[in-house]
């Protein structure tokens, strides 16, 4: 009994350690919530400001997605306020925490209707996206994603989402791949993680779009989040297979070991990812000159030189201290999206949350933005939730994303 | 009829669980329940009845189980799998019960099948075990498919494309999705004095007694002929069992269910584990208060913003402390005799 009880009393210490630690990760960004708070504790009446929530994970491991999610929601809302609000009425904006995970979201929703919340620009992961998006639908209140990619998150005529559908990036991808002279009779390979709704969800599509276009694959490598920090099994079988263009649908922590030891093995096929492939130039102690070459779809790049781009960057480096990935300008465009059709519906923010949830989801089909991060020409939106916009690819060259010809 | 100690301190639990509910109601009929709080019982709930259940093992039997999480997770997934596929079929009453029930018994099933060869051994066996059952069961759960079409029904490690008319009903990593809303926190109470009765009423059988006598002298309750791998077998499917069924509210609570680290990884069943340790090793009572204040907590921190995380850890290590650090203990022993002697003049 003795034994027992000191196997007992040092798990839980352990436990406990390691809520400690996940504690101290998330001391850092602290400067950028203050803000958050201080802007949110300017609440006046009922009725004379629109309230817009945010949910995201700021603490555990996509800590990363929902802090520049949080971070570009307030540059946006602070620049809206700044120029007049919103029909003449301010923006306030609360952030909550999920953890990424949809139990925690669907409490974090609780809370901000519980503040008075009348719009959602969340969930930032798509597991809670989905969990919550029931709650919304439920309520009739107006949710648009700007990261959640999987299907589902918005099956509900309220949802609507910025970014891509994992599904029409997978066919994004091999469209993309077929339409290119020198890539489409390459032999491919494809490394995915199998843990993850994103990436089974851009596999599943690439693999049967590709197969419809005639590409070649010759291998098909699965991974789990267990399992995600050795990937010499699967590019040896990609070697052995031949495969001189390597499909990694996958995020960039893991695709920075992938072309670490890749480059180890003296493998050198070209490499082509997604959207989640952005932020691989700002992994630390990754030598970025092994990504040169590498081609990946997406929205948004952090280099682009026009104004509106140069400008989101500047705010969001002085507040968050490091370059945006593109799911903060997915949530910037998300808020911009709002304003727009706040605009031309004439929504105030005396009207019931079902109310504006109805004049939101027609004028979500009827605006066209021009000006926006996520897309190189507009963005509009379909009933069914999904955004158009062109796909963009960039290459890395000498250290930086450049736009692909 | 004069009530002996120990139905009264039962007594006492059920009248707690009862009060808390009834408290509920009340602030739920007047408008003064939030819906945040709303939300938080349900989760609230299941933690109880799961910590309950690991209390039994862990209290009673005296064996370390690590996986109530992935009995939680073949619960979860067993009931959700039957509700999505009759979910058309059936009225919501009976499909609810219905689902409680197979969820319970398939976790009863794999607990049985675990503790046939585990069991029998002596030490900490059982642990490692569990740990490792927990993350096959989510593993496996996060790589199959199954589906079924016109063909029939389908199942793979690979993701295919039905033909036809059809449905996929786990969907890989993406889980079960679409499962009908059926928990309630009225059921969920229900569930969890359920669970409490048979708990409780099992410690003071001729069998719990039993059990406890395997784990304070396993030698000498064997010399005095009782079979210590039936009555260890017999807590630990009750036990499994009532996880499984805590796993069912888990998954009829929230529509989507995926196989993760963060619902059914081994962190849960530690986080478990803490629970019952802080609520006191074979306290049945102090199971069901400790998991629903230390659900409540972090959710009450939100407040706190970015520190909460750091601040739910430190509340954990002072209740530790309090609880059972022997100085902590000393001056709480003696301020209760002296409110004793108080009262008792």
């Amino acid at each position: 009994m003795k034994k027992f009880g000191k196997v007992v009393s040092m798990l839980t210490a352990s436990a406990m350690l390691m809520g400690t630690l996940a504690g101290c990760g998330n001391s850092a960004d602290t400067s950028s919530t203050e803000t958050a708070e201080t802007e949110t504790t300017e609440a006046s009446a009922e009725g004379t400001t629109f309230k817009i929530g945010g949910i995201g994970p700021t603490t555990g491991a996509a800590a990363i997605y929902g802090s520049d999610v949080r971070d570009a929601i307030q540059i946006a809302v602070d620049e809206i306020n700044e120029a007049g609000g919103i029909n003449g009425y301010q923006i306030e904006y609360k952030f909550e925490d999920d953890e990424h995970n949809a139990e925690k979201s669907v409490n974090a929703y609780n809370t901000l209707k519980d503040w008075g919340m009348q719009m959602l620009v969340g969930c930032v992961t798509s597991a809670p996206s989905i969990a919550v998006s029931e709650k919304t639908h439920e309520d009739n209140m107006f949710m648009l994603t700007p990261s959640g990619t999987a299907v589902n998150c918005v099956q509900y005529d309220n949802a609507f989402r910025v970014c891509f559908s994992d599904p029409n990036q997978g066919a994004a991808s091999a469209e993309y791949i077929a339409s290119d002279e020198t890539l489409k009779s390459a032999n491919i390979a494809i490394i995915y993680d199998s843990s993850i709704e994103y990436s089974t969800g851009i596999h599943d599509s690439f693999t049967s779009k590709a197969t419809e276009l005639g590409l070649n694959i010759v291998t098909d490598q699965a991974f789990t989040a267990d399992s995600n920090t050795d990937f010499t099994v699967q590019l040896q079988s990609a070697k052995d297979a031949g495969a001189d263009l390597v499909f990694l649908p996958i995020y960039y922590q893991e695709a920075s070991l992938i072309l670490t030891q890749a480059n180890t093995m003296g493998y050198a096929p070209t490499f082509f990812g997604c959207d989640g492939m952005d932020g691989i130039l700002e992994v630390e102690n990754f030598d970025t000159s092994l990504a040169e070459g590498l081609m990946l779809l997406t929205p948004f790049s952090a280099t682009a030189t026009d104004d509106l781009t140069v400008n989101f960057v500047t705010k969001f480096q002085e507040l968050a201290g490091h370059v945006p990935n593109q799911f903060g300008a997915d949530a910037y465009d998300a808020v911009y999206a709002i304003k727009a059709v706040c605009e031309a519906q004439n929504i105030t923010p005396d009207m019931s949350v079902s109310d504006i949830c109805e004049a939101m989801k027609t004028g979500m089909t009827e605006i066209e933005l021009d000006n926006v991060l996520t897309s190189p020409s507009t963005l509009s939106w379909e009933a069914s939730g999904e955004p158009n916009k062109e796909p963009r690819a960039v290459v890395i060259t000498n250290g930086e994303y450049v736009l692909a010809e | 009829m004069k009530l002996t100690k120990v139905s009264k301190r039962n007594l006492i639990t059920y009248g707690i669980v009862i009060a808390f509910y009834i408290i509920i109601q009340i602030l739920n009929l007047t408008g003064n329940l939030s819906s945040h709080m709303e939300g938080l019982l349900v989760p609230m709930t299941y933690y109880s009845i799961v910590a309950v259940a690991l209390n039994l093992t862990v209290g009673i039997l005296g064996e370390l189980s690590l996986g109530h999480a992935g009995f939680m997770c073949i619960g979860a997934f067993s009931a959700s799998l039957f509700s999505v596929a009759t979910k058309e079929t059936m009225n919501g009453g009976l499909r609810f019960f219905l689902a409680l029930v197979i969820g319970t018994v398939m976790a009863a099933i794999f607990g049985f099948l675990i503790g046939i060869p585990v069991l029998r051994l002596k030490g900490d066996y059982l642990a490692i075990v569990t740990l490792a059952f927990g993350e096959i069961i989510k593993n496996i759960l996060a790589a199959v498919y199954l589906g079924y079409d016109e063909a029939g029904l389908h199942i793979s490690f690979k993701s295919f494309v039905l033909q036809g008319e059809g449905k996929m009903l786990i969907n890989g990593a993406m889980g079960i999705q679409g499962t009908p809303s059926d928990s309630s926190f009225t059921i969920a109470i229900v569930i969890l004095l359920i669970s409490l009765f048979i708990v409780q009423n099992l410690v003071n059988s001729r069998d719990g007694r039993a059990i406890m006598s395997i784990r304070d002298n396993r030698i000498a309750s064997e010399s005095v002929g009782i079979n210590v791998v039936k009555y260890k077998m017999l807590a630990f499917v009750i036990s499994a069992a009532i996880a499984g069924t805590a796993g069912v509210l888990f998954s009829h609570n929230t529509s989507t269910l995926t196989a993760t680290s963060t619902y059914f990884g081994y962190n849960v069943s530690i986080m478990i584990l803490v629970y019952v340790v802080l609520g006191g090793i074979g306290n049945i009572r102090g199971s069901v208060i400790a998991a629903s204040i230390l659900y409540i907590l972090p959710e009450m921190l939100r407040g706190l913003s970015n520190y909460r995380m750091l601040i739910y850890s430190i509340v954990l290590i002072v209740i530790m402390l309090i609880n059972w650090a022997p100085k902590a203990i000393e001056v709480r022993e003696k301020y209760v005799t002296l409110l004793k002697r108080r009262f008792a003049k």
